[in-house]
C-alpha cells in the first residue's frame, strides 16, 4: 500500500509578513496587504513570484485565488482550496491543503496566506456576530445571541468554565499563558505589543470581559497580512532558505462537536481529542518530542485545553504545569507562543503562528529556543474543525 | 412559570426559525410554554438541537417531545463587557447552560434570573420560566431559568 502521509514530502521555503497594525489602522487595503505578504514570501524564499501555481487560505478569507492569480500575472494556476469553519481554525489545515497538491502532483509551488484588513471590512468577532445589529436571528445563533451570549468571548467562556470546574484549574494558569505571550512580545519588534509588558497586578486588576476570561485573556483585533510558500521537499533544497519540513498534518472535529445550542458531547474541550492523535501518528513523534508551541489563542483558555488535548500535560495537572517560568523560551519546558502569538503580536487569525513556527525551526526566532528539531502548530481551539501542524528540520525527519 | 418582564432589554434579536422551518416547532413551543425537544421515534435517541435526520439511526424528521423544563447548571458565564448597543447599561448579566437530565442531557441557554451578581454553583438544580415578548414586531419566547 502507498504511504499516506505528508511527512517529510512537503517543505515550507519562504516566510513573508506585512507590518502589523491595530485594527482599522492599516494604510492600505486588505488585498494589498495580501500581495505585499506573497511577494515577501516568495523574496524570501528567493523564487520568482511567477512560479506561484496555487493558493490555499481559511476562514473565507477575502482575497481569492483568481484575483490574486490575475493580478501577479501568474503563467496558470492549478490548486485553489479554501478550508471550511471560521476563527482561526483553518490557520494549519490551509497549509495541509496546500501540502497535498503539492505531495500529489496538483501544484508545485502553492501560497498559503491570510490577509485581514478589520479597518476595511469590519471587525472580525463583530463582523461574524452582524445578526446583533439586526431585528432577528436564526439557527446556530438563535439559541444564544437573545440570551446575550453573542460575541466570542461569550460563545465560549462556558466551555472553559466547565473545564475549569471539572479540573480544578485557577485563573492563574490562564494569567501564566497571557503573560508568556507578553513576555515574547517584548523581544519582538513586529509586535503590536512590543513595549508594552503585562505582568500579574496589570493581568489581575485588568477588566473582566466575561468570566473567567479578563482583557488580557482575550486575542487582540488587528490588520496585516502573512504567507508561506509551500514545495515539494526535493525542489525546496534550490531555494534561498533551509527547508522546514512539514512532519505531520491534522484537521477535523470529535463526535458532534459544534452541535446547536451547546450540545457538544465533549463539552470543556478544545475539540483536539480525535485531531490531536492523528497529527502525532502522521509525524511518527509524541509531545515529549515537540520543543516548541505555538497554539491559537482566541482566548488563553482555549489554549489550556488544547495543551492538554495535545499530551503535554493532564488536566488535573495544569496548574503546576502552566506557570509562566514553563512557558517561555529562556529556559522553559514547554515554550508557548513565542513571538507573542494572538494576544500580542498580532492577531493575524493564527497564521503568524505558522511563520513563527518555521522561524524557530530555522533558528531565527526574536526568542529562541535551543530544541527546535520540532515544532507544534495549534490552530482554532474550540472551534470546528480545528487544525494543527507539525514542522521539522532537516534532523526530525 | 412566566414572566412578562424581560431579564435583558428589549432590542436583542428575536430568534425566528431557519428558512427552511427546521427549528419552528421549538420557538412555536416556546410561546405555548411547552418546552420540545426532538427524540428518535425509531431509536429513541434524544437530540437537541433539531436536525432533519437523526444522528444515530438516520431516520428522518424525528419527533418532537414535550420535556418538564427543568435541569441543572452545566455551566455559566457572566458577563461584563457588552458588544450590543441595548446592554450597554445592562452588565453583568448571567448566561447559564443547563442539561436536562431526564432529556437524554439536551442542554439550553438561558440567563439565570436574579441578582447577576450571585455565586453560581455548576450542578444547582433549576427551573424554567417563559419569557414571552409579545411587543417585539414577531413576537416570541424564550426559556430562562431559576434556582429550585
Amino acid at each position: 500500500m502507498i504511504s499516506r502521509t505528508l511527512r517529510g514530502k512537503v517543505a515550507i521555503v519562504g516566510i513573508g509578513e506585512t507590518a502589523y497594525y491595530k485594527h482599522g489602522q492599516s494604510p492600505d487595503p486588505e488585498f494589498k496587504l495580501a500581495l505585499k505578504a506573497i511577494l515577501a514570501a516568495c523574496e524570501d524564499a528567493g523564487i520568482d513570484p511567477h512560479s506561484i501555481d496555487g493558493f490555499a487560505s481559511y476562514s473565507e478569507d477575502r482575497s481569492d485565488a483568481t484575483r490574486l492569480a490575475v493580478a501577479l500575472g501568474l503563467p496558470r494556476l492549478r490548486s485553489a482550496t479554501m478550508q471550511w469553519g471560521g476563527g482561526g481554525g483553518g490557520c494549519c489545515a490551509a497549509v495541509a491543503n496546500g501540502a497535498a497538491a503539492v505531495a500529489t502532483g496538483q501544484a508545485d509551488c502553492v501560497v498559503v496566506f491570510r490577509s485581514l484588513a478589520q479597518g476595511q471590512h469590519g471587525r472580525f468577532g463583530q463582523a461574524a456576530g452582524a445578526g446583533a445589529a439586526a431585528a432577528t436571528v436564526a439557527g446556530e445563533r438563535s439559541y444564544l445571541v437573545p440570551y446575550g451570549v453573542i460575541s466570542p468571548p461569550q460563545r465560549f467562556a462556558m466551555r472553559v468554565q466547565r473545564y475549569m470546574h471539572d479540573n480544578g484549574v485557577s485563573q492563574d494558569a490562564l494569567r501564566a499563558i497571557a503573560m508568556a505571550s507578553y513576555h515574547h512580545a517584548q523581544n519582538n519588534p513586529r509586535a503590536v505589543m512590543y513595549g508594552k509588558p503585562l505582568d500579574a497586578a496589570k493581568y489581575d486588576a485588568s477588566r473582566w470581559i466575561v468570566e473567567p476570561f479578563h482583557l488580557f485573556d482575550c486575542c487582540m483585533e488587528n490588520d496585516g497580512a502573512a504567507a508561506v510558500v509551500l514545495m515539494d521537499a526535493e525542489r525546496a533544497q534550490a531555494c534561498a532558505q533551509e527547508p522546514v519540513y512539514l512532519l505531520g498534518a491534522a484537521a477535523g472535529s470529535g463526535p458532534r462537536f459544534g452541535t446547536h445550542g451547546h450540545n457538544s458531547p465533549e463539552y470543556g474541550s478544545a475539540n483536539f481529542g480525535t485531531v490531536a492523535p492523528d497529527l502525532y501518528r502522521m509525524a511518527e513523534v509524541g509531545p515529549k518530542d515537540v520543543g516548541v508551541v505555538q497554539a491559537y489563542e482566541n482566548f488563553t483558555g482555549g489554549v489550556l485545553m488544547a495543551l492538554a488535548e495535545h499530551g503535554f500535560f493532564k488536566p488535573e495537572e495544569a496548574n503546576d504545569f502552566l506557570v509562566t517560568a514553563n512557558l517561555i523560551a529562556q529556559g522553559g519546558r514547554l515554550p508557548l507562543n513565542t513571538s507573542g502569538g494572538n494576544l500580542a503580536e498580532c492577531y493575524m487569525h493564527g497564521f503568524e503562528l505558522v511563520l513563527e513556527a518555521v522561524r524557530q525551526v530555522r533558528g531565527t526566532s526574536t526568542n529562541q529556543v535551543e530544541r527546535n528539531d520540532v515544532a507544534l502548530v495549534v490552530g482554532g481551539p474550540m472551534v470546528s474543525p480545528v487544525s494543527n501542524l507539525l514542522l521539522g528540520s532537516r534532523a526530525a525527519l | 412559570m412566566s414572566s412578562e418582564t424581560s431579564y435583558l432589554p428589549a432590542g436583542l434579536p428575536a430568534p425566528v426559525p431557519e428558512a427552511d422551518g427546521l427549528s419552528a416547532i421549538y420557538w412555536k413551543g416556546l410561546q405555548q410554554e411547552h418546552l420540545l425537544v426532538q427524540r428518535c421515534a425509531h431509536c429513541g435517541v434524544w437530540q437537541f438541537g433539531p436536525e432533519w435526520i437523526c444522528h444515530r439511526c438516520h431516520v428522518f424528521d424525528p419527533a418532537w417531545v414535550e420535556v418538564a423544563a427543568l435541569g441543572c447548571i452545566y455551566s455559566w458565564e457572566r458577563v461584563w463587557h457588552p458588544v450590543h448597543p441595548v446592554l450597554k447599561e445592562r452588565c453583568p448579566y448571567l448566561a447559564v447552560l443547563v442539561e436536562l437530565p431526564h432529556a437524554g442531557h439536551v442542554r439550553m441557554v438561558g440567563n439565570l434570573l436574579g441578582d447577576p451578581l450571585q455565586e453560581v454553583r455548576i450542578g444547582a438544580e433549576v427551573e424554567g420560566v417563559y419569557e414571552h415578548h409579545p411587543q417585539s414586531s414577531l413576537p416570541y419566547s424564550l426559556l430562562q431559568w431559576q434556582l429550585r
